[in-house]
């Protein structure tokens, strides 16, 4: 119970700066991304702050070893870079710029935004459902051995 | 730049990386949001919980901030129908296969120094950039 209580006061301390941020509305994403028009660099001293106090937060709990209310941490090992890591980030960018919109704001704004919001949500869903059905081993990788497959 | 909110931005954004700290320190996970939500599309039953409440924790931000005074941003949209279901795809797909997103990678993974994650975000803020730039001064409008 402590556990659902802790991620539920995260999530929504997460959406509030969002909101605060004004993250949640993709006209203030696009204006970061258009770097070549009228440039608004406000997402990156969102990105900026909110990196030095989660890193602050990694800090503490490698420290303490254990989480507070779980048995272990659950952080990624993976240090290598794969084929899997690079093509999925550059397809997840397209999809971010195409429209401004990535998973946290979408889901915020299912609250209090646009119609559109929903649809965006929807096909994000079944695009994560549709990468279920992709085997563990695609891409391919032929010019090096895998050391490992697993992932964090 | 005459669209910049530092301070709005600056505060938010702490507001973010306490949330990811928090999660961190108390349940031992990185709070990353595609992560949680498609975690739930194969859940362990043990998992399901804390993942539904964090997802309940964003659906109902906007109406604590409601309630504690403030007042919400626009949420400006305008792409069309096909654009938003291609984008929406798009991103379902390439968090799961890239095993992340902005908060994932660009706030939880680079506050920690993860090699992976600084190459993501790398990555998808060019495709990103490259992705507007297209759209609006090569496509234009």
């Amino acid at each position: 119970m402590p556990l659902i209580v802790s991620a539920f006061v995260s999530g929504l301390l997460f959406g509030l700066g969002l909101i605060a941020s004004q993250m949640v509305n993709p006209a203030k994403v696009l204006g970061f991304l258009d770097i070549f028009g009228i440039w608004d660099p406000s997402l990156a001293l969102v990105m900026g702050g909110a990196v030095v106090v989660s890193g602050l937060g990694y800090l503490v709990a490698k420290r303490r070893g254990v989480p507070v209310l779980a048995p272990r941490l659950e952080i990624p090992t993976r240090r290598d870079l794969d084929p899997r890591l690079i093509g999925g980030a550059a397809l997840f960018g397209i999809g971010w710029g195409l429209v401004g919109l990535c998973p946290g704001p979408a889901l915020v704004g299912l609250t209090f935004g646009p119609w559109q919001v929903f649809v965006f949500v929807a096909a994000m869903i079944v695009g994560m459902a549709v990468f279920r059905l992709v085997p563990a081993d695609w891409p391919q990788v032929t010019f090096r051995r895998e050391a490992t497959r697993m992932d964090g | 730049m005459e669209n910049f909110t530092p301070v709005s931005a600056l505060i938010g954004g702490l507001m973010i990386g306490a949330s990811a700290a928090l999660f961190l320190v108390l349940n031992g996970r990185i709070a990353g949001i595609s992560g949680i939500l498609g975690g739930l599309l194969h859940p362990a039953r043990s998992e399901i919980g804390w993942r539904l409440a964090f997802l309940a924790g964003l659906f109902v931000a906007p109406l604590v901030y409601v309630a504690s005074g403030g007042v919400l941003p626009p949420v400006e949209l305008d792409a069309s129908l096909p654009l938003l279901i291609l984008a929406g795809l798009i991103v379902g797909f390439g968090t799961r296969l890239g095993a992340g997103c902005t908060s994932g990678h660009g706030v939880c993974g680079i506050g920690r120094g993860s090699p992976r994650s600084l190459a993501a975000t790398a990555v998808f803020m060019v495709t990103a950039i490259a992705t507007v730039f297209v759209i609006r001064h090569l496509i234009g409008t």
